[in-house]
């Protein structure tokens, strides 16, 4: 049989990403549906997790599916000492589909080995967090019409930050124009460098953050800068207020200009930008419930035709 | 290969020769064949005069044959060095061991947080250019100088 798991969608080609973007816009025109009724949709969540889990426990319930599942490892067989891989055949009997996070990297796709229905990965450690991505390119392609030749500003924690490296390679075939916007402590890595210069993808590098420097972004990705990935403390008081997106930044901006973020926010939005226009990362975290409704589907085997025709 | 080293090799009936060992290996690759619990005879020879390397270590094991997951073993920790199988005094295959593809099983990852170093599972390592190891599960990199063998 063959496994439709999804561990990764950074080797997607550009028309599975539109497939999935497309049911994702489907979705949005109907969230409610009932495609998976008797269906049993398992998520395991090994790490905890409050916004991933609730957004695929939400998208599993409005497809109609029921939901089985942990959200705290101490509950379950895990503390016992039992394997991820007899966690996961157990639960292969029960469910059609597991949702999972990890704290070990490699773990979904170890999983996705084991048994024979899908897993989706919903984060193994800072490896890979499909979903994310996937909820990201959804929100460019909403907002701009368009995933082609766009530029992008990274901005904020580009060393440690995984959803900006996904958002990267996920992006690759679209020619876009990067801006890596970052200190020089949480500085996009060498290996993510060499892998734009190998794939032909265009980036900047800057430590400034001002109103002219972000002038000509379609989009602008803010991550957080966490105080506990600083070896050097006194850099960190240096440069903490030096990545702080405050709302009469915005005014150079383009028309189309968006602001995505994949939350918690700290304080690297102030509260003034969530009035403006340009303000996304609240419709972004939505858009997740539709992206997930898409993943889900796809890995149980339900195609764009079957959900057009479901109404 | 000299008269001196046909001879020691003609002198062994059935067995392996494991040839061109870098002088400084050569204990690593004695100590991974576990030559100390062979029982029939072993031959263990450093700082021979080799016309390719200046200097080389050589071990001969009686009644002793690798299998594929053995030399692979052997290839992690020493690219480049030759097997010599003898059966009935005769020379019956020589091969330069290289690297293969995929090293199933045969190196531990150094990231401890990868999966492969918290479930009783086997690893699996993809060979990238000729001296990077990059982990199946967790996607991390090594050198070759650096791997553990599991």
């Amino acid at each position: 049989m063959e496994n439709r798991s999804i561990v990764s969608i950074a080797d997607y080609s550009k028309e599975k990403i539109q497939n999935l973007l497309d049911m994702a816009t489907e979705f949005e025109k109907h969230p409610n549906r009932s495609l998976l009724k008797g269906k049993v949709v398992a998520t395991l969540f090994f790490e905890p997790s409050t916004r991933t889990r609730l957004s695929f426990v939400t998208a599993a319930n409005r497809l109609g599916a029921r939901v089985i599942g942990f959200t705290d490892p101490k509950v379950t067989s895990s503390s016992k000492g039992e394997t991820l891989k007899d966690t996961i055949k157990m639960v292969s009997n029960y469910a059609d589909v597991i949702v999972m996070r990890h704290k070990l990297e490699g773990a979904a796709l170890y999983a996705s080995e084991v048994t024979n229905i899908p897993i989706i990965n919903a984060g193994d450690g800072s490896n890979l967090h499909p979903s994310q991505t996937m909820l990201d390119l959804y929100s460019i392609y909403k907002t701009q019409g368009t995933l082609e030749n766009l530029n992008i500003y990274l901005v904020g924690d580009l060393k440690y930050g995984r959803t900006v490296h996904s958002l990267i390679m996920s992006m690759r075939k679209y020619n876009p124009t990067f801006h890596f916007i970052a200190p020089k402590e949480l500085e996009m890595p060498e290996e993510y460098k060499l892998y734009c210069q190998k794939e032909g993808i265009k980036y900047i590098e800057q430590q400034d953050f001002t109103e002219d420097t972000i002038a000509d972004a379609d989009i602008l990705y803010m991550t957080r800068v966490q105080r506990e990935r600083f070896t050097d403390l006194m850099e960190y008081e240096r440069v903490k207020d030096a990545y702080i997106l405050r709302a009469d930044m915005l005014s150079k901006c383009r028309e189309n200009m968006k602001i995505l973020h994949p939350l918690p926010r700290v304080n690297e939005i102030q509260y003034d930008v969530d009035d403006s226009k340009h303000a996304y990362y609240f419709e972004q975290a939505q858009n997740g419930l539709y992206a997930r409704e898409a993943l889900i589907c796809d890995v149980l085997g339900i195609t764009l035709e079957d959900i057009k025709k479901d109404k | 290969m000299s008269n001196k080293e046909q001879k020691l090799v003609a002198a062994l009936e059935n067995g392996t020769v494991i040839d061109h060992i870098p002088t400084d290996k050569l204990f690593t690759i004695a100590q991974l064949l576990e030559v100390s619990k062979c029982t029939e005879p072993v031959l263990i020879g450093n700082n021979l005069e080799s016309k390719m390397m200046g200097k080389k270590g050589l071990i001969k094991i009686s009644g002793k044959f690798f299998t594929e997951a053995e030399i692979s073993k052997l290839a992690v920790v020493c690219p480049n060095i030759r097997l010599v199988e003898i059966r009935n005094y005769e020379v019956v295959a020589k091969r330069q061991i290289t690297l293969p593809e995929t090293l199933t099983d045969i190196v531990k990852c150094a990231n401890p947080v990868c999966i492969t170093n918290n479930e009783p599972m086997k690893t699996v390592f993809y060979l990238k250019g000729t001296d990077t190891l990059k982990c199946r599960y967790c996607g991390k990199e090594q050198k070759l100088e650096n791997i553990k063998l599991k």
